[in-house]
C-alpha cells in the first residue's frame, strides 16, 4: 500500500508541474484527494492492515495527502497570478492617449498676471482696493494735482462722459477715495488693480488697458523703501537674476517721480529688438506721493509721507510670455487663449 | 523735438560722446529718446516730461549740462548800437487782462533788409528741422529754439496810426486770419493781441496775416511777453492749432529772460539786417513779482530718499544748479529761478537733489513700519473664485467696456428697453466704441462670431466685468456681471463621445456654479427677453431673488451677430450671487440607516414641466423624501399622442430608524395621488 501511495504521489506531482489550467488542477484534486479520489480510497482500506504497518501506513498517506495539498495550493495561487497576469495583459490601453478633457478652461492672461502680482503684495502685507471705472474729473485729476489746462493732461488723452464725469485714465482715484477712508489712520497699504481707459488706439495703445497701482503711506517712508520694495517685486515677477533701475521722470502726483526699468527679459541686458538695443525694458512708474495729494487725501505731509508707483498689465504680460501684440489681448481668439 | 549737439557746445563746454550726453542726461530725468548722427553733429531726440518744457530752450539744456558736469554755461553777449530815437514814441502797449498776460514787452527795429539768413544761422534752424524763411523770422526763431522765449514780429508799417498794443480778451465772434491762412473765429476769453480795436496776434499762439513780415516789410515791432500757460493751452486747443510758441507758454515761460530774448533778436536783426535799433523797451509789467524763495531743510531730504547727505553735499547740488541761496535758521533759503517755474515746493528741490545725486546712490531697503496682514476681502476673494470655477468649462474673455450703439438693435431690444438708457462717451474714438456696454452680452457674441469667422469652432467663453447704467448727474452705477457663452459641441478628440454645449450644457454649468457657491432653492423661470428663444429662456431666482437670465440665442439675434450654430449665453449680477452664496459652517450627520429608492414612471401632458411634477412630489413626498431626480423624458410610440413620460428616482431614508415597505409605499400613494390631481398624471 504504502508502494502505491508513493506511485501515485509521484505521478500526480508529475501532473501538477505540468497542469496550466484550473479546470484540469480541479480534476487532478477531485481525481486524488476527492471523496472518490484514489488516496481517499486507499485510505479506507487503512482498516484492513494492522499493527506497525496500519501505523506507518496511515503516516505515509497523511504526509503524502498533506505535500500534494500543498502543491495543489501553491500551484492554485500560482495559476491565478498566471492568470491575472494574462488579465492585465489584455487590458493594457495606450496611455499616450489624451485623458478626458474634465477642465477646459483657462483664465485670460490679464486675469493671471493680475493675480500673481497681487498674490506678490499681499505677501508683502497690501490689501487690494478697488474704485469705480467712471470717475469725476476731481479724483482722476484735481485731487491727484493735475489742475484744469494742466499741460500734465496731456499725457493722459482722456475719454469724458461730461464736463465733470471721465472714464478713468488711471486707477489712482482709488488712492485718494481709499486715503479719505483711513484718514488719519496709518498705514495706508494697498494695490489698486482695474481697468483704465484712455484716448489712444495704436500697435502699442489700447483705449482700454488694465494697471496695478500701489500706495503705501506711513511714518518714515522713504524713496529708499519704494526701490526696495520693487525691486523685490521684479525679482518675484521676472526672477532673481533680473536687474532693475531708476531713472527720474514726472508725474503731477509724485516728487521725486521716477521711472523703473529691468533688464531686458530676452537679451538679459545685452540689448536687442525688444529694447531698441538699450539692454532695460520700462517697466512702471513710481515716486514719492506728492504733498499735495497727502493733503487733498486727508494726510499731514509732516508726519507722515508715502510712495506710490503704478504699472500696465498688458505690458509685464507681454514681457513675460512673449506677446509681441497688444491688440491679442481683446481680441479673444480661442487659438490664444487656450495657450495660457 | 531734436537739440544739436553742436549747438549746446556754444554755451557749454563738455567732453562726452553724444551717446555718454544721452544717457546722463536721461538718468537725470532730461530723457533722450535717441541720437541722430550727422555728418559733423549729433541730434539729440527729446522726449521732456511736461515739467521740464525749459529744455526745449538750447542754453536751458547747456545750464542741465553744466549741473552734471560742474561748470559754468556762457550766455552769448548781446553787442547792439541803440538810435538816438525812444522806443515810446513808436509804440504804446496797454495790458487789459493782467491775469492772461503778467508782461508784455517790445522793441522796434528800423529799415531793415529782408533777405535770406546767413548759413550759420539756416543750419542751426534745419538742425532742429525748422526751415528758413528770411532773417526776420529765422532770428525770431533761433532765439526762441536758443532761450526758449517766443518772439512775435510785426510790420510796424501795416498797425493801425494809433500805434498802440492792448491786449485783451477776445469778445465772442471776433475774427481773425491767421499766418497759415486760417480765418478764425475766436470765443471771449481767447487773449488777442490788438491794435485800434482789431486783432492782429492770438496771444501766444500764432500772428495774424494783416500785420506779417513780408519781402517789403521795413519796420519790426518785436514783442517778447509772457502769456499765462492755462489760457494759452485752452486756446491753442479749442482752436485746434498748435505751434512752437502755444508749446512753450503751455509750459510756463520764463518771465524775467524775455528781456534777454527781445534784446538778443534786435540785436541779430542789427546784425543781419542792418537794422537800426531804436534805443529802449517798452516794458509793460504791471504787478512785478519777485523771484520765488522755497526752504529747504536738509534733514527733511535726508527723511524722503532715505540717505543721508551732509548740508554740504545737499548745497553743493543746490550750486551746480546756479541758484543762488542762504541759510536761515539752519535751512536753505533757495532762489528759484524765473527759468524753472516747476520748482515751487520743498519736494521739487529734494528731487533737484535726488537727480543730480543719483537714483542709483539711493540705496534699496525695505520698509520697516509695523507688519501688516495684506490679503484679499471676502467680495474680492468671492470674485476670484467664480472665475476659478468658471474656468472649468469656459475660458475667460475680456471686451473692451464700450460698445457700439448698434449692438442695441442687433439683439433686438425694444426702443423702451431699460438697457438702451445708456452712459454715452462724448469724445469717442469711433462710433463702434461710443457708448458704455449695458450687458456684457453684444461683446460675448461678438466674441463668437469673430472666433466662428476665424474658423475656431467649439466654443465655450466667460467674461467677468462691469456694465454702466446713467444716474441723473453724478457718476454712473456700476454693476459686476458675470456672462458666458457656448456654441458647439464639447470636444471629446478621440473618444468621440461629443456633447452638444446646448441649454441643458449650459444649465448644468451654471446649477453646478450655484452649487459650488452654496446658492439654493433655484427657480427658473420661463423668460421673455428679446435676446433669447422664447421656448428656450429662462429667468434664474434663487429665493425670489433674480440672478440673471440663461437661454439659448434667438436666430434673429444670432444672424444679426453672424453666428451661424446655435450658441447659448447666460449673463448673472456678481452682486446678488455674493448676497447669496454661503459656505456650509455645520456638518449634517450621515445616517446609519439604509435609504429607499423608488422609481415612478408617469405619463403627463407634454407641456407640463419636470419641475411641476417635482414640486407636487415634494410637497407630497413628506420629511423622510431625501432627493428627487428626473431620470428620463420620453414621448413617441409608448405613449398617447401630446404626452410624454417622465421617469422620476425618490430616495427616502430616516436618521432615526430604518423605513418599512409599508410607510414608503404609503407615500408613493400619496406623491401619485398629487400627481394625479395637480398635472393629471397617470401611471406608465
Amino acid at each position: 500500500m504504502i508502494d502505491r501511495l508513493k506511485q501515485i504521489k509521484l505521478l500526480t506531482v508529475e501532473k501538477i508541474a505540468e497542469l496550466t489550467d484550473f479546470d484540469s488542477l480541479n480534476d487532478l484534486k477531485v481525481k486524488t484527494l476527492g471523496r472518490k479520489g484514489e488516496i481517499t480510497m486507499l485510505l479506507r482500506g487503512l482498516k484492513d492492515l494492522i499493527g506497525e504497518e496500519r501505523v506507518e501506513a496511515g503516516k505515509v498517506a497523511n504526509e503524502i495527502k498533506n505535500t500534494l495539498e500543498n502543491l495543489i495550493d501553491r500551484k492554485t495561487i500560482e495559476l491565478k497570478t498566471k492568470e491575472l497576469e494574462m488579465k492585465l495583459k489584455d487590458e493594457r490601453i495606450d496611455i499616450s492617449l489624451p485623458g478626458l478633457p474634465l477642465q477646459v478652461g483657462r483664465k485670460h492672461p490679464i486675469s493671471m498676471v493680475t493675480e500673481q502680482i497681487k498674490d506678490i503684495f499681499i505677501g508683502m502685507g497690501f490689501s487690494v482696493a478697488e474704485g469705480p471705472e467712471i470717475e469725476s474729473d476731481y479724483y482722476n485729476f484735481e485731487a491727484l494735482n493735475v489742475p484744469r489746462d494742466h499741460p500734465a493732461r496731456d499725457m493722459q488723452d482722456t475719454f469724458y462722459i461730461s464736463e465733470e464725469i471721465l472714464l478713468r485714465t488711471h486707477t489712482s482715484p482709488v488712492q485718494v477715495r481709499t486715503m479719505e477712508r483711513l484718514a488719519p489712520q496709518i498705514p495706508v497699504k494697498i494695490i489698486i488693480p482695474g481697468k483704465v481707459y484712455r484716448k489712444d488706439d495704436d500697435a502699442t495703445h489700447s483705449p482700454m488697458f488694465n494697471q496695478v497701482e500701489g500706495l503705501l503711506i506711513d511714518e518714515r517712508i522713504t524713496f529708499a523703501n519704494l526701490k526696495g520694495t520693487l525691486m523685490l517685486f521684479a525679482q518675484k515677477i521676472f526672477g532673481e537674476e533680473v536687474r532693475v533701475r531708476y531713472r527720474p521722470s514726472f508725474f503731477p502726483f509724485t516728487e521725486p517721480s521716477a521711472e523703473m526699468d529691468i533688464s531686458c527679459v530676452h537679451c538679459q541686458g545685452q540689448g536687442c529688438r525688444v529694447c531698441s538695443h538699450t539692454g532695460w525694458l520700462e517697466i512702471l512708474g513710481a515716486g514719492m506721493v506728492n504733498p499735495r495729494v497727502l493733503q487733498y487725501g486727508g494726510y499731514d505731509p509732516e508726519k507722515v509721507t508715502g510712495f506710490a508707483f503704478g504699472m500696465g498689465i498688458e505690458r509685464i504680460a507681454m514681457l513675460k510670455y512673449g506677446i509681441n501684440d497688444l491688440r491679442l489681448f481683446f481680441d479673444n481668439d480661442k487659438r490664444f487663449l487656450t495657450q495660457f | 523735438m531734436g537739440v544739436s549737439i553742436n549747438w549746446l557746445k556754444d554755451y557749454v563746454n563738455f567732453t562726452w560722446t553724444s551717446q555718454e550726453v544721452a544717457h546722463r542726461l536721461t538718468m537725470a530725468g532730461i530723457a533722450i529718446d535717441g541720437v541722430e548722427k550727422r555728418a559733423d553733429d549729433s541730434i539729440l531726440e527729446l522726449d521732456l516730461t511736461p515739467n521740464r518744457g525749459d529744455c526745449l530752450g538750447v542754453i536751458n539744456l547747456a545750464r542741465e549740462i553744466a549741473a552734471l558736469n560742474g561748470t559754468d554755461i556762457s550766455i552769448p553777449k548781446i553787442e547792439m548800437q541803440e538810435n538816438q530815437e525812444d522806443v515810446h514814441d513808436y509804440i504804446s502797449v496797454e495790458i487789459a487782462d493782467p491775469d492772461l498776460c503778467p508782461r508784455y514787452t517790445a522793441r522796434m527795429v528800423k529799415n531793415i533788409k529782408i533777405k535770406p539768413s546767413p548759413e550759420w544761422l539756416q543750419n542751426k534752424l534745419l538742425s532742429c528741422g525748422i526751415n528758413p524763411i528770411n532773417n526776420i523770422v529765422d532770428v525770431t526763431n533761433f532765439v526762441m529754439m536758443e532761450s526758449n522765449q517766443p518772439l512775435h514780429a510785426f510790420d510796424y508799417d501795416l498797425l493801425g496810426e494809433a500805434k498802440k498794443i492792448v491786449v485783451r480778451r477776445a469778445m465772442a465772434g471776433e475774427k481773425i486770419t491767421t499766418l497759415d491762412d486760417v480765418e478764425r473765429e475766436l470765443e471771449a476769453d481767447m487773449l488777442l493781441i490788438t491794435d485800434n480795436g482789431r486783432p492782429v496776434a492770438i496771444a501766444g499762439t500764432m500772428g495774424g496775416q494783416n500785420t506779417e513780415i513780408t519781402d517789403h516789410t521795413v519796420n519790426v515791432l518785436l514783442e517778447s511777453a509772457c502769456f499765462k500757460g492755462t489760457s494759452i493751452r485752452k486756446t491753442s486747443k479749442k482752436l485746434a492749432l498748435r505751434s512752437d510758441s502755444s508749446i512753450r507758454f503751455e509750459k510756463g515761460s520764463d518771465i524775467n529772460g524775455l528781456i534777454y530774448a527781445v534784446n538778443r533778436a534786435a540785436a541779430l536783426m542789427q546784425e543781419l539786417g542792418e537794422g537800426e535799433v531804436v534805443a529802449g523797451i517798452c516794458d509793460c509789467y504791471p504787478d512785478p513779482q519777485p523771484l520765488p524763495q522755497v526752504v529747504l531743510r536738509p534733514e527733511r531730504v535726508n527723511y524722503l530718499l532715505g540717505i543721508s547727505l551732509s548740508p554740504a553735499q545737499i548745497t553743493d547740488y543746490i550750486e551746480k544748479l546756479k541758484f543762488k541761496w542762504h541759510e536761515e535758521e539752519g535751512n536753505l533759503l533757495v532762489t528759484i529761478p524765473s527759468y524753472r517755474p516747476d520748482i515751487e515746493m520743498e519736494v521739487d528741490l529734494i528731487e533737484e537733489v535726488a537727480r543730480l545725486h543719483g537714483y542709483e546712490q539711493i540705496p534699496a531697503t525695505l520698509p520697516c513700519g509695523d507688519t501688516t496682514q495684506g490679503g484679499l476681502t471676502a467680495y474680492q476673494k468671492f470674485k476670484d473664485r467664480l472665475k476659478q470655477l468658471m474656468t472649468g468649462t469656459c475660458y475667460e474673455i475680456i471686451n473692451y467696456s464700450f460698445i457700439t450703439p448698434r449692438y442695441f438693435d442687433m439683439l433686438l431690444l425694444p426702443s423702451e428697453s431699460n438697457l438702451r438708457n445708456i452712459v454715452r462717451v462724448a469724445n469717442p474714438l469711433s462710433e463702434e466704441q461710443s457708448v458704455m456696454r449695458t450687458l456684457l452680452l453684444p461683446g460675448i457674441l461678438d466674441t463668437v462670431s469673430r472666433n466662428l469667422a476665424r474658423k475656431n469652432s467649439n466654443l465655450a467663453f466667460f467674461e467677468m466685468g462691469s456694465v454702466f447704467y446713467p444716474q441723473g448727474e453724478g457718476l454712473p452705477v456700476e454693476t459686476l456681471k458675470l456672462g458666458a457663452v457656448v456654441a458647439g459641441k464639447l470636444e471629446m478628440n478621440w473618444l468621440k463621445q461629443e456633447i452638444d454645449m446646448d441649454f441643458y450644457y449650459l444649465k448644468g454649468v451654471l446649477e453646478n456654479l450655484l452649487c459650488s457657491l452654496g446658492i439654493d432653492h433655484l427657480m427658473w423661470v420661463e423668460a421673455n427677453d428679446q435676446c433669447y428663444h422664447p421656448g428656450r429662456s429662462a429667468i434664474v431666482k434663487s429665493n425670489d431673488k433674480i440672478l440673471g437670465i440663461i437661454g439659448e440665442i434667438h436666430p434673429l439675434v444670432r444672424q444679426n451677430f453672424d453666428i451661424k450654430p446655435r450658441a447659448c449665453a447666460f449673463e448673472l449680477d456678481v452682486d446678488t450671487l455674493y448676497e447669496l452664496s454661503h459656505q456650509r459652517v455645520m456638518m449634517e450627520q450621515i445616517t446609519r440607516y439604509p435609504a429607499v429608492e423608488r422609481d415612478l414612471a408617469i405619463v403627463v401632458d407634454e407641456q407640463v414641466k419636470a419641475f411641476d411634477a417635482i414640486e407636487v412630489i415634494r410637497e407630497r413626498g413628506g420629511e423622510l423624501l431625501q432627493n428627487t431626480v428626473v431620470f428620463d423624458i420620453y414621448s413617441g410610440e409608448q405613449v398617447p399622442k401630446g404626452c410624454k413620460s417622465m421617469a422620476i428616482k425618490m430616495t427616502f431614508q430616516s436618521s432615526e430608524r430604518t423605513l418599512t415597505e409599508s410607510e414608503v409605499n404609503t407615500r408613493i400613494d400619496e406623491i401619485m395621488m398629487g400627481l394625479k390631481a395637480k398635472i393629471q398624471a397617470s401611471l406608465r
